[in-house]
């Protein structure tokens, strides 16, 4: 549990962060550390330098504009979970914010940091996937905007190109009526989803109107529950529609398998958190 | 010393039986308490060990060149280096038993993945790991096997090529006749039951610092223990030091379970390269080597029996136990199993009974004492076949067990296999279960929570356990306790005892047992303990003992100085020391109407301006205690639970623990052992496992994959007693350590198969996890 030797910056604005990112060989991005400094410890990861974003003064806000939130890269989970402007926002990314790990890890670990990682299992991907969230990436002169769904690509593989940093998670508010969930079945270890399953449900005249779902866990990539999302968009918000619309959690998805959870396992525990997870919010939706 | 008049007495509370907070924890949780990591010499080396990736292999070729010339490297040894050094014991005198060779570095082989191979010692622990990196080891891997029972199967690879059958011991014990009692049986119940490795995880991994002194040639070890004074012994044999120039101490030590009751290669391993090198050397265990190398515990698989009349009384038991040993037999690990054969009848009352043990070599951790040792997986044996036999008989599980208790007068009561409980009247804890979950309500909600489609279960333990190790010749090394008690001349009391208490609370409830004993107050009484130089010597803390045989001794010390404090008294007063009585700290002579404080005494029996005669100055006091028996304390646990149809997880709704430990010195005390031990079989009926692969290799090698219990895992646990004193001390107290570890998981596992009852499941193994209940459930309800 002792890292191979490094070399350590604390850069102070972000422009120096990407300077030593772009010149420095075999560097790596701390942001929270909740998951690098495992790696390290473990030797799976021996970054030769640490850029860590802590010290960066302009990574550290939630504001509310015109129609969404944006969040520096650099909020902690517990800031997200706290935090009013999203309680009244977007309620459902401070409820996943919420269970990710624990108080220590939630108040170390962050929105861009975990985004960066992709961590297959990890909660907020879900959440940015249902949510339908846009990163905004920056690198030397450069930036970029990727849509949640373009930016997971594999497991702890994303859109994130060389030179570049997560700089904002942008979700967008809720429209009025909308009710969302999160329901995660954790491994009791290491507390990462199972399945954990993001929705929103909003409901028109008896029918579902707007239906969004994310799932992570399940397989390598979290991803946007598509089938499950077609299934119930105009449908009646009945239990058996959701019920339905749930048994397509994991259509064409190749579920991860391990001790705590096998494939077939999974895949039907994604089925019941999909279910669960409509059902709360249906039961919110006005 | 001057005589007062008596003032109005006041009625003094006694410290023993209060709810006290411990004196252990103001240092414990500011952070301030003194692990074996927070100790820093000056001039430390910090060792790092390279630890075999594979399960079995021949080693080839060791280059240690490399690792010898990298920056801050001071030193390294291997298997060669170390000849001199005795091997790692094993205490457990069982005959016939193999006893391979445990020398404390690998020499031409090694056996298991994390088998210690080379030492490298550097100026920090950063560039000792990076100097393990360095070294270069040529493996030819050997096939290996880490399931005890394909390690029996014929043709199973030889973990120690000497004893290709992988057999260490086996142990026949036939109790009465047991052949005649299945034979004239109405009803036979068979299953087999499994009790999963686990891995103690104590919150502070092992460690060790070892200073030697080469000009007076004493070395110091400190080391995360329970048992200061025997690791001593054996650090002296195996270091071929004189036991003088070794001493043992132990810091604070966080958590042990049983996984530090051992002597372990890198005790002495330190303790070599200090000598060697000159310089104070330290070892901290990483979380991942403490679950490769540090004991696992439990690795049953029984095969149950039990015979019984129609109407439910039970006439026969018999048990094959394959023990899953691992590669090596560390200090006690193949007597656990052996305790289990003792505790197998349990509460029950019959005299027939067959017990096959056979230990088995692994390619893996070596498995030895862990909470409960031996005695949970028996009482989850008898236990769970005594529900399966309600089941088969349609009777309830509580009627089933209440008929086969011996009766209250029937104490000491032989048990088939030979022991003499104590005490104990096993109704009442039973029935105090039952009332405080109002069982007949329960029942009738169960049956409307069925008749929903639910799968809600009630499941009930009713354990006893040996405890309060024990007399000496039933332990491998000496089963009494010690305690010196010391006044000092201001009239403050230090306790030193024998007994290595390690979070169990003893510096509290043995400051209650002195603070009455002179009516001062708690704060006016120091316990020490874990330090050779300091302590006398001791057994240590296990088994349940600490108090039961380590608090006796501490009593006996007390009673025998306070009987030397009255000779004082009594002569400062006139009198004879018959004439005296003492309370509240007060010696009175209700004869001359004279007091004299216990702080006036003490001061004397220094001073000695007017010593009595015939008595020597001072107030010290050694006794050591030899229990006659085990104490044997038992209880009744009920769990409530209801199973999650769709994802298998269980819920526990309510969870009831009804134990008597004879007298309570500490209630509070008492309730936290409870709730850990509680926690601790919740982990394993519901969460823990050690996973081997095929390959020997350890899947479950981290907490990121090995779930231990978290706070929010746990219900409310609702705790209360019975008090049956014991007759084997004076304290009348038994123990209870590992009362809620031995209670709870059969508890837990009758309430799921209760729950799952109505789809026809019988038995289920641990740990019971989602997917396993899940896919119980499945296979069931498509049957």
């Amino acid at each position: 549990m002792i890292p191979q030797s490094f070399e350590y910056s604390a850069p102070e604005s972000v422009s120096e962060a990407l300077r030593l990112l772009g010149s420095v060989e075999n560097s790596r991005v701390l942001a929270g550390g909740q998951s690098l400094i495992p790696m390290m410890k473990l030797r799976l990861s021996g970054p030769a330098h640490v850029i860590d974003l802590g010290r960066i003064a302009e990574l550290h806000y939630i504001a509310q504009t015109n129609g969404s939130v944006r969040l520096g890269a650099m909020s902690t989970h517990n800031q997200v979970a706290v935090s009013e402007t999203l309680r009244r926002s977007c309620p459902l990314l401070a409820e996943v914010a919420g269970r990710i790990g624990d108080p220590q890890v939630r108040n170390l670990g962050t929105i861009g940091g975990s985004t960066a990682h992709a961590d297959p299992a990890a909660d907020y991907p879900a959440a940015l996937q249902a949510l339908r969230a846009q990163i905004r990436l920056v690198g030397a002169g450069r930036e970029r905007t990727v849509s949640a769904e373009d930016f997971f690509l594999d497991a702890f593989t994303t859109a994130l190109g060389e030179g570049e940093i997560v700089y904002e998670v942008i979700v967008p508010a809720d429209a009025p009526g909308l009710g969302s969930a999160y329901v995660k079945l954790q491994q009791p270890a290491s507390g990462f989803a199972v399945a954990g399953v993001a929705a929103q449900v909003a409901v028109s005249g008896g029918q579902i109107s707007v239906a969004r779902v994310g799932i992570t866990g399940v397989g390598a990539k979290s991803y946007v529950a598509q089938a499950v999302e077609n299934a119930l968009t105009g449908r009646p918000a009945t239990a058996a529609t959701l019920a339905a619309a749930s048994r397509l959690a994991a259509q064409g998805v190749e579920a991860l398998n391990d001790l705590y959870a096998q494939a077939d396992y999974r895949t039907h525990l994604a089925e019941v958190a999909t279910r669960r997870a409509l059902e709360q919010a249906l039961a919110l939706a006005r | 010393m001057a005589t007062t008049t008596p003032t109005t007495p006041t009625k003094v509370q006694l410290k023993v039986g209060q709810r006290l907070r411990r004196q252990e924890d103001p240092r414990l949780i500011t952070g301030t308490a003194t692990y074996v990591d927070d100790i820093k010499k000056p001039g430390t080396l910090y060792a790092a060990i390279l630890r075999s990736p594979h399960a079995a292999a021949r080693i080839q070729a060791l280059r240690t060149e490399a690792a010898a010339q990298a920056p801050g490297v001071h030193a390294v040894f291997t298997g060669a280096d170390v000849e001199g050094v005795g091997p790692v014991p094993c205490a457990a005198a069982l005959p016939g038993l193999r006893v391979p060779k445990h020398t404390i570095l690998a020499t031409n082989r090694v056996y298991y993945v994390g088998h210690p191979v080379a030492v490298v010692v550097a100026s920090d622990r950063y560039l000792a790991a990076d100097a393990l990196d360095l070294i270069e080891v040529d493996y030819d891997p050997t096939t290996a096997v880490a399931d005890p029972e394909k390690a029996l199967a014929a043709g199973a690879p030889a973990v120690h090529p000497e004893w290709p059958d992988n057999i260490a011991f086996t142990q026949n014990t036939v109790y009465g006749d047991p052949n005649k009692a299945f034979a004239a049986a109405d009803v036979v119940v068979k299953q087999r039951i499994v009790s999963q490795r686990l891995i103690p995880t104590a919150m502070e991994t092992r460690g060790v610092v070892a200073e030697w002194s080469p000009g007076d040639k004493q070395l110091t070890i400190y080391s995360s223990t329970q048992i200061p004074h025997l690791l001593r012994t054996q650090l002296a044999i195996m270091l071929g030091l004189p036991e003088n120039h070794l001493r043992v101490i132990t810091p604070e030590v966080g958590g042990g379970f049983g996984s530090k009751l051992n002597v372990y290669a890198e005790e002495a391993l330190v303790g070599f390269v200090s000598m060697r090198v000159n310089k104070p050397i330290k070892w901290i265990e990483g979380r991942r080597e403490a679950f490769q190398v540090t004991i696992h515990g439990r690795g049953h698989v029984d095969y149950v029996e039990m015979a019984a009349k129609k109407d439910g009384t039970i006439t026969g038991m018999k048990i094959k136990i394959i023990q899953d040993l691992g590669a090596y037999h560390q200090l006690l690990g193949p007597l656990i199993p052996t305790l289990s054969v003792l505790m197998l009848p349990g509460l029950y009352n019959f005299h027939d009974a067959e017990a096959n043990v056979f230990g088995v070599f692994t390619n893996a951790a070596p498995t030895d004492a862990y909470r409960g040792a031996g005695r949970p997986e028996a009482t989850h044996c008898v236990e769970r076949i005594v529900d399966i036999l309600a089941a088969k008989l349609k009777m309830d599980p509580t009627e089933i067990r209440r008929k086969n208790f011996p009766a209250k007068d029937a104490f000491p009561f032989t048990t088939a296999t030979g022991l003499a409980y104590d005490s104990g009247d096993y109704a009442k804890p039973l029935d105090k279960a039952m009332q405080i979950v109002d069982y007949r309500a329960l029942r009738a909600r169960q049956a409307e929570a069925r008749k929903q489609g639910r799968l809600m279960g009630v499941g009930i333990s009713t354990y006893g356990e040996i405890c309060a190790f024990g007399p000496s010749p039933a332990t491998p090394a000496g089963g009494w306790e010690s305690a010196t008690v010391k006044v000092e001349p201001t009239g403050k009391v230090t306790v030193m005892t024998g007994a290595s208490p390690h979070g169990q609370g003893q510096e509290t409830s043995f400051a209650q047992l002195a603070a009455d004993a002179f009516g001062v107050p708690m704060d006016d009484v120091v316990v020490l303990h874990g330090d050779t130089a300091v302590v006398q010597y001791g057994i240590g803390t296990f088994g349940s003992r600490g108090t039961a045989v380590g608090g006796t001794a501490v009593h006996l010390a007390l009673q025998d100085l306070r009987a030397k404090c009255t000779k004082f008294a009594a002569h400062a007063m006139g009198v004879s020391p018959d004439e005296v009585s003492f309370e509240g700290g007060i010696f009175t002579s209700p004869k001359t109407a004279k007091t004299v404080t216990f702080q006036e005494v003490a001061l004397e029996a220094y001073v000695c301006r007017n010593l009595p005669p015939g008595v020597e100055p001072g107030l010290l006091v050694t006794r050591f205690f030899e229990p006659s028996n085990f104490a044997f304390p038992f209880g009744a646990h009920i769990a409530v639970v209801e199973v999650d149809r769709d994802t298998g997880e269980i819920r526990i709704e309510r969870y009831v623990a009804v134990d008597d430990c004879g007298k309570v010195i500490n209630p509070l005390l008492v309730d936290g052992q409870v709730h850990g031990g509680v926690a601790q079989a919740l982990g394993q009926a519901i969460f823990e496992e050690a996973v081997y692969d095929e390959y020997g290799n350890l899947v479950t090698g981290e907490l990121m994959t090995y779930a231990i219990p978290k706070a929010h895992h746990v219900p409310e646990i609702e705790t209360e007693r019975t008090e049956t004193p014991s007759p084997v001390n004076p304290l009348g107290v038994k123990g209870v350590g590992e009362a809620g570890t031995i209670g709870c998981s059969p508890a837990l596992v009758n309430a799921v198969v209760d729950a799952l009852a109505p789809l026809g499941v019988t038995h289920i193994d641990m740990p019971m996890t989602p997917q396993k209940v899940w896919r119980l459930i499945q296979e069931r309800s498509q049957a």
